[in-house]
């Protein structure tokens, strides 16, 4: 029991049931969860949230997908058939018990179901109801399938990394559906504030559309004041389509280097490349881009990573090496930060993965409960809440 | 009534990932009030991309920071503290991004600012924690990209780092920020105390990909391979990936290569019928699909793998996107205006009760606001 009401998690007693799958969805669940909500997922009978079939490379952990258990860590599964009239009924009961209920199905299908917002909002007035759509809820896109890549390609974003050279490079992780949860969750939270102080409940619709749209805001602003031209990424060493030189990853003799923004004169001194002195004008930074990354490549080919940055770290460039996960895993400036926990399931199976990267009142969140077995946690719950 | 409206937040943030969490907030209800050193302001004021400055400041200033008022205080001058810590005590949230020591020093800390208010909510970002050897780094988003791992990730496997060419890790920490914040709101109604909310760049990047490295920590360490072409996802398996068509692109997502083989008459891709073979034969695959879809134009493959269910899309840039029927429906731009000077943006991508949240308030000029809240105070 929590002693000190201030130290209680900031969710303590908010009930959060969960009927989405994949990974928008249920990545906002994890966040709700470790912020302290109790969350149950809904899952349908023998296949459950579809992710637990969705295996990454060639891993499996205790028969299902790595994803799975990253995403469903720190919850509880409750298994019910809502085709069924029983089904229904028990995850009705639910619903009037629930602080938080979300969905991502597709459009018209909770409403179907009889769990929309209004079908909800009878069953339960103070409820935040969460929905997420693929691209809204109306329009020529509204039944396509709402998966990353299709919004990536959908939205502009293929046009913003790697270079000029190359056609659409998406970005190599599920940021549609990342940013999309996280809007979620932003959106319920805000309500359950509202709720707390005037008493009322409410609905939160995003959509991955929308949200991978906000997150090309300043290139979208741009391209409104450009004159509507094309996205144009640098010839090499590419970082930001819309950033001018230095921005980019370079090569270096045994190694990387990352170069952010800096005074192009500056840095020519500092590295020793006079070539880059002529470019003066701050203007010409952006105009001549191509030019300057290219004068740089060539010149930081000379040297070692470690050399480089032993000459720009103490002027304050702003610079890094560039790692990757076992350098990184082996640094202090990683170990400090204590990322990783190690979490364990119902059948005593443990895991490692990481925490929720949010502190509060100076603490790390950490939650050692894996992710639950289909169905793990049905009878109990059902006996609990009397379903 | 928007969710958060009455709340007030300072912002003491400048740049990305602290403002724009402001502006999430601002278009959610809540009235934030960005706290700025005069003359100049915020330096995000003066970081533009493609030199596009607008009405003296940088267009990317104004994307972030719509919606907002500012105070100018010079936190050095003690009358300029003293006001401002007059406004500590009304408001219900600070967030600021200084390198670590930098508030202590100012004497506006979360432990003395929690004297003056205990039902503040303190937000803090820094790069990479408070401690450790890389505290005083600064928290750049391409650098922190670069130290995280994330680099391996987009791209093809004979390219080096390739970065993601977007602040990915400043928004993505801006959202964990409003995340924390909103979750110690709700507590403080519970609990009548606020909180203390930090996040870094480095943990918000990191999360970003627990998918990944969970995978990683289960597979013996073994490090991402990217496809050797194609690629979109370093772990997924054929056909994962764009690919070129006779006019143009088309993605392909995950799916039965079987079916997609047969729909699309490649009968190469057949003799891959063990789905094992689509991770460990992913590049073969991946190109003899490319071979074959590079013969017809995107609509042709469009129209038979989409009435088959199969997940596939076109691949738009923004002009084509801004013209189609779904950006239309969507609503998702607005015009903010700041005196005669017109500001064509996006608005919040979050609905609340079925409204969406449009917020024609542009971006404020440095100090815009000094009078009206101090008339404020006063009156308090």
């Amino acid at each position: 029991m929590i002693q000190n009401p201030e130290e209680s998690a900031p969710l303590d007693g908010i009930l959060v049931i969960d009927l989405s799958q994949f990974l928008s969805g249920p990545c906002a669940g994890l966040r709700l969860a470790d912020l302290g909500a109790r969350v149950i997922k809904i899952e349908k009978p023998v296949t459950g949230d579809l992710c637990r079939q969705l295996y990454v490379s060639d891993v499996i952990l205790d028969g299902e997908s790595t994803v799975f258990h990253a995403i469903n860590r720190d919850k509880e599964s409750f298994v019910a058939d809502l085709k069924t009239p029983e089904g229904l009924e028990q995850v009705k009961k639910l619903v009037c018990r629930a602080d938080v209920v979300m969905h991502n199905f597709r459009p018209g299908v909770a409403e179907r179901l009889g769990l929309g917002y209004e079908s909800v909002w009878h069953l339960n007035p103070l409820v935040v109801y969460g929905q997420i759509s693929g691209y809204g809820q109306e329009g020529p896109w509204r039944d396509l399938p709402g998966q990353d890549l299709l919004l990536q390609s959908l939205s502009g974003l293929t046009w913003l990394s790697g270079n000029a050279d190359q056609g659409p490079v998406p970005m190599g992780l599920a940021i549609a559906d990342i940013l999309c949860g996280m809007h979620l969750a932003q959106g319920i939270l805000a309500c359950l504030v509202r709720r707390s102080i005037h008493g009322r409940g409410g609905c939160v619709d995003v959509s991955m559309l929308e949200s991978v749209l906000d997150f090309q805001f300043e290139a979208i602003t741009t391209f409104f004041h450009d004159g509507g031209q094309p996205t144009q990424r640098t010839a090499s060493n590419n970082a930001h389509a819309y950033l001018g030189a230095p921005y980019g990853i370079y090569r270096t003799r045994d190694g990387y280097l990352a170069l952010a923004m800096g005074r192009v004169p500056q840095l020519g001194e500092l590295l020793g490349c006079e070539p880059l002195r002529q470019f003066q004008d701050p203007a010409t930074w952006f105009t001549e881009r191509d030019r300057i990354k290219a004068i740089l490549a060539h010149h930081l080919e000379t040297r070692a990573t470690a050399q480089w940055l032993a000459v720009l770290e103490p002027a304050d460039i702003w610079c890094a090496d560039v790692l990757d996960w076992s350098q990184l895993f082996g640094h202090e400036g990683f170990k400090v930060l204590d990322m990783l926990q190690t979490v364990r399931r119902g059948n005593g199976t443990t895991y490692r993965t990481t925490r929720c990267p949010i502190r509060i009142d100076g603490k790390r969140l950490y939650a050692d409960k894996g992710s639950p077995d289909l169905g793990e946690n049905t009878d109990r719950i059902a006996t609990e809440m009397h379903l | 009534m928007r969710p958060l409206e009455g709340l007030t937040v300072l912002e003491f943030a400048q740049y990305m990932a602290g403002p724009s969490a402001g502006l999430r907030l601002a278009d959610l209800g809540a009235h934030v009030i960005k706290i700025e050193r005069p003359p100049s302001g915020e330096g995000g004021r003066q970081i533009a991309i493609k030199n596009l400055i607008v009405d003296g400041d940088s267009l990317v200033f104004h994307t972030i920071n719509r919606n907002k008022q500012s105070f100018a205080a010079d936190l050095k001058k003690l009358e300029d503290l003293a006001v401002v810590k007059q406004l500590i005590v009304r408001a219900d949230v600070l967030t600021h991004n200084f390198r670590p020591g930098v508030m202590e020093k100012i004497g506006l800390d979360w432990e003395s600012v929690r004297q003056l208010n205990p039902r503040l909510v303190y937000g803090e970002v820094t790069g990479y924690g408070q401690e450790g050897p890389w505290k005083d780094k600064p928290g750049q988003d391409l650098l922190l990209q670069s130290l995280s791992g994330l680099t391996w990730l987009s791209g093809n496997a004979d390219q080096g780092p390739v970065p993601m060419g977007l602040a990915v890790v400043d928004i993505l920490c801006g959202s964990h920020l409003v995340q924390g914040i909103l979750a110690a709101l709700i507590r403080r109604a519970r609990t009548q105390k606020g909180g203390f909310v930090q996040v870094s760049l480095l943990e918000s990047i990191l999360d970003f990909q627990f998918e990944v490295i969970t995978t990683h920590l289960a597979d013996g360490g073994r490090l991402p391979q990217r496809g050797k072409r194609f690629n979109a996802h370093a772990y997924l398996a054929a056909p994962y990936g764009i690919y070129p068509t006779e006019n143009g692109y088309l993605a392909l997502a995950m799916g039965d290569l079987m079916k997609i083989a047969r729909l699309i008459g490649c009968a190469e891709i057949e003799e891959y019928n063990d789905p094992r073979k689509w991770f460990t034969c992913r590049d073969e695959i991946q190109q003899v699909l490319a071979d074959h879809t590079r013969t017809r134009p995107t609509e042709h493959w469009l129209a038979l793998l989409q009435a088959a269910g199969v997940w596939c899309s076109d691949v738009f840039d923004y002009a084509r996107l801004l013209a189609h029927e779904a950006w239309k429906v969507l609503r998702m731009d607005q015009m903010v205006r700041r005196d005669g000077v017109e500001i064509h943006t996006t608005r919040c991508p979050i609905r609340i009760d079925g409204e969406i949240l449009f917020s024609p308030k542009a971006a404020p000029r440095v100090g815009e606001d000094n009078k009206s809240i101090q008339e404020a105070l006063r009156n308090a």
